[in-house]
């Protein structure tokens, strides 16, 4: 007898297990390829996880196998179309494949050579950020991003008015009622009953007044009592802020070529990334200046260019007034800064210090300036920005090369808590 | 319910459970009365894509142990599928008792009576008859052994983690295919059976006993071996290389043997499906067609049921010639199928040259003579027998010899009165394991010293081990051996052309 079953709600994830085993083989590979991966798609792109490219090589299951170059071999083909025993046909050069190419009978043809693995975002991002983390941040942002809500929670006894459930109060009351009722009911009728078989005149005459006060009881019951009223019950419920905003300031004067735009876009990506790790939404505003500042979107702030000197400190003004006017206390704020440290003036660095310190830092979570130069001069804003950075939220950065920028990201948010805690 | 009901469910392209049901009744009902297939009973699963992509990654069997070659492929199976460059197989069924056949949900109606009749009736019916599978395969007991099997490597991995395990499995995977043996081995008698066999022995001798005897001619003592034979282990070259790791490495942990004996019974368990590729598809599409003309034949189906099915089934027979873009060697579904065919039509049609060439087949009954090709044959043997001339003229087979120290191919037969025999045994050759897999055996182990393991390649046709792969799997073997190991490819004559350490 057959048995016909329906396997189609049963787990399809039966091949996740290997699939992470394998994962964890290639893990290196994949390592490699995730800072490719961000550069090449747009900030806001980057966090829907990716397709790997990861080579073969470490995953090679050898066995023992001929060297299809030796030996005498003699294959059986189909479709004889033009040749008679003898014949004599040209090998195909190296690589062409032809009709002595061997190929595994059946198969697909999956060229072995690399294929593709493609992260889900978790993965990706598991990848990403695996020793990173930011301990003492983190708990900043937890105490300060709270907000409240009030949830209905059920009924309370005791509240204001203005809550007042009618429709449970009466319920209460209805019940509350019948009972009474009932019980002077039952009583009513005892007494009536004596009063019916009682002979003598003074017994009969209490039990008259008995039945007339309990008669007058069951009429009188009060429609509301304190005890029947309800009032709706609401609990505070603690709620993290969501939404961060992420303000990207770049200086765009002459002096900041494609390499360092293009390393400020990395850099700009990872934050990015890490963000929409932490919080829902995750909302980007460029500014750009030179002399100048100036909100933009995407692609004008990296394609664009113009020349002309540098002034940072309109650039603050600008972010200073965009998050009172746009951004309450219920969005996170995060500022990052990228330029090759050249300003117009040491007045103008200075500017900018006090107003990093006094306006900025208060009210944003965290600011990361990146200067991206070869660091043979202490440019005039970093000097400036070094008397006041604490790696706590306000961290200073330099960048020269494309491959310095992970580590450098990984230096401004490694895990610190060891650190403290030893 | 008649026949009229019958057809009305099967030609409505959107099937449920009842139509699955009524299929199998009557697909199950044909193959026994009119094909005479016995068969273990069936387990037929509905899947979804996954779950097939699922079962393809575990080579289909219900469950496996953990290891990342599993999760490999299934990341390749799905890259493919997802970018449509790989269609998923209708079916896939497993040799188990009771046949576990999984059938794709997005089948047709037209799709399942094929499939159910293809595999719970034609590879169910091989399974359970074909002489490999009953002699090497143990059916009834697989899936419990296979959930053993991951439940054992889940222990060992939990108490001596992961990595070493996972070292252990790419060891033995890499063996697999020296995992199998092609001859039973005889089983060792237990001490109780040895004393028995003892006792025998000497009552034999005590009844048997006569002075005469001694008057005889003591016969030639052979001579003493010389102590360095008599080192010499084991006897007789084992190819069973993982059998021989796991009975007699020097120094391996039992939970070691144990994994090793795992890897080696799923080998065994494979090794008679890889050698009868072209018989099983063969037989399976042989078996389907019937079935189903039969169905027509008796009013089950209409036409157009009919046009579907002839559709998917000569797709599945197509069969790209040598120069096609797509071609990607002999399709086995056709070449069995069409030996079948042929054995039938020589059954019952033979001509002039069949009677030469197949004296045995003439005027016999053919469903006898297809259960008894498909009961006693695997590959090579089965083309080897019965690849008529017909069949050779009908694919144009023809054979091209590529040496190695030629600059050109050379035709060798083509599909004529000279090249028939040729082009048989070569296509037999072929499908003979040695053509994919290299001879190589355990020769010696130096018990004394240095415990090395010697292992001998034994070179056909001048084909050489792929130097790479070769001395990485010697890496593997020598993490299993635990002692050094040393490969010799030696040639006809005997001489070591090649040698490997590791």
């Amino acid at each position: 007898m057959s048995h016909i079953i329906d396997r189609r709600k049963n787990d399809k994830g039966k091949s996740t297990g290997n699939r992470q085993k394998f994962l964890r083989r290639v893990e290196g590979q994949i390592r490699r390829a995730i800072p490719d991966i961000i550069s090449q798609e747009s900030i806001k792109d980057s966090n829907t996880g990716g397709n790997v490219k990861v080579p073969v090589r470490g995953l090679k299951e050898p066995n023992f196998q001929h060297d299809p170059k030796t030996g005498k071999k003699q294959i059986v083909k189909p479709g004889n179309d033009r040749f008679n025993e003898g014949d004599r046909i040209p090998k195909p050069k190296e690589g062409e494949g032809g009709i002595g190419g061997q190929k595994g009978s059946n198969s697909p043809e999956i060229s072995e050579d690399e294929f593709t693995v493609v992260l889900s975002r978790e993965e990706f991002m598991k990848y990403f950020f695996d020793d990173l983390a930011l301990p003492n941040m983190v708990k900043k942002l937890m105490e300060s991003t709270e907000t409240f809500e009030m949830k209905r929670a059920g009924y309370t006894r005791d509240s204001v008015p203005s809550r007042l459930n009618i429709k449970s109060s009466f319920q209460q009351s209805l019940g509350r009622r019948l009972a009474l009722k009932g019980v002077l009911d039952k009583k009513l009728q005892n007494l009536q009953a004596q009063f019916a078989n009682c002979n003598h005149p003074d017994q009969k005459e209490a039990l008259a007044e008995e039945i007339e006060k309990v008669k007058r009881q069951s009429i009188t019951i009060p429609f509301f009592e304190d005890i029947d009223l309800r009032y709706n019950n609401f609990e505070r419920i603690n709620i993290p802020v969501t939404s961060a905003v992420m303000f990207c300031i770049m200086d765009v004067s002459g002096s900041m070529g494609f390499h360092e735009k293009d390393i400020s876009k990395r850099f700009f990506t990872l934050l990015y990334i890490f963000l929409t790790r932490l919080y829902k939404n995750v909302e980007l505003v460029f500014i750009r200046h030179h002399t100048e500042a100036k909100e933009v979107n995407e692609d004008e702030f990296f394609n664009s260019r113009e020349s002309g000197g540098t002034v940072v400190a309109p650039s603050l003004k600008l972010m200073h007034q965009i998050i009172r006017t746009r951004y309450d206390e219920n969005w996170n704020v995060y500022c990052c800064q990228a330029s090759d440290g050249d300003v117009w003036s040491k007045q103008d660095a200075l500017e900018c210090k006090k107003l990093v310190k006094e306006t900025i830092l208060p009210i944003i979570q965290y600011m990361a300036y990146i200067e991206i130069n070869n660091r043979t001069k202490q440019s005039d804003l970093w000097q400036a920005y070094n008397q006041i950075s604490n790696d706590e939220n306000f961290a200073i950065r330099h960048i020269n090369e494309v491959f310095d920028i992970w580590p450098v990201f990984q230096g401004l948010f490694r895990k610190r808590n060891n650190v403290k805690a030893g | 319910m008649d026949t009229e009901n019958y057809r009305a469910l099967f030609c409505n392209p959107n099937w449920d459970y009842d139509t699955l049901e009524a299929a199998d009744k009557i697909i199950s009902k044909i193959g026994k009365e009119y094909l005479k297939l016995k068969t273990y009973p069936n387990q037929i699963e509905i899947v979804t894509s996954e779950q097939m992509l699922d079962a393809y990654s575990l080579t289909g069997l219900p469950t496996s142990y953990p290891h990342w070659k599993f999760g490999k492929d299934f990341v390749l199976n799905q890259n493919n599928y997802t970018k449509g460059r790989m269609g998923l197989s209708y079916e896939m069924v497993i040799n188990s008792n009771p046949c576990i056949s999984y059938n794709m949900e997005n089948n047709s109606t037209c799709m399942m009576l094929l499939v159910i009749a293809h595999a719970c009736q034609g590879h169910n019916a091989f399974f359970r008859n074909n002489y490999l599978f009953k002699e090497w395969t143990s059916a009834g007991t697989i899936v419990d052994y296979m959930v053993f099997a991951r439940d054992f490597i889940l222990k060992c991995e939990e108490e001596f983690g992961g990595d070493e395990v996972e070292s252990v499995l790419d060891a033995c995977h890499a063996l697999m295919n020296h995992g199998v043996d092609n001859y039973k081995k005889p089983s060792r008698l237990s001490s109780v059976e040895e004393n028995e066999r003892l006792k025998k022995l000497i009552t034999i001798k005590r009844e048997n006993f006569n002075e005469l005897w001694k008057t005889l001619p003591t016969g030639l003592k052979l001579p003493e071996p010389s102590p360095g034979e008599e080192q010499k282990f084991p006897k007789e070259p084992e190819e069973n290389i993982l059998y021989f790791i796991e009975k007699y490495a020097p120094a391996l942990p039992a939970w070691k043997r144990e994994i090793i004996r795992i890897v080696r019974k799923v080998a065994q368990y494979f090794y008679p499906q890889g050698a009868t590729k072209v018989m099983n598809e063969g037989f399976a599409t042989f078996t389907h067609y019937h079935i189903i003309n039969k169905l027509f034949e008796e009013g089950y189906l209409n036409d157009g049921f009919m046009l579907e099915f002839l559709k998917s089934h000569s797709g599945v027979l197509y069969q790209p010639e040598y120069n096609s873009k797509y071609y990607s060697g002999l399709n086995p579904y056709t070449l069995g199928f069409n030996i079948f065919m042929d054995i039938k039509r020589i059954c019952q049609n033979p001509t002039l040259e069949d009677k030469q060439w197949f004296p045995n087949l003439i005027e016999k009954d053919w469903l006898e003579q297809m259960h008894y090709v498909m009961e006693n044959f695997r590959d090579d043997s089965f083309i080897l027998q019965y690849l008529s001339p017909k069949v050779i003229r009908d694919m144009k087979l023809f054979t091209i010899v590529d040496n190695e120290n030629d600059e050109e191919y050379e035709i060798g037969s083509i599909h004529n009165e000279r090249g028939y025999k040729k082009i048989r045994e070569q296509l037999s050759n072929q499908y003979d394991r040695s053509f994919h897999v290299p001879n190589i055996q355990v020769t010696k182990i130096d018990q004394h010293q240095t415990s090395k393991l010697y292992l001998t390649h034994y070179i056909q046709k001048d084909r050489r081990l792929d130097i790479e792969s070769t001395q990485e799997t010697l890496e593997h073997i020598r993490y299993l051996w635990e002692f050094p190991v040393e490969l010799h490819s030696k040639n006809k004559l005997g001489i070591n052309e090649n040698t490997f350490e590791a």
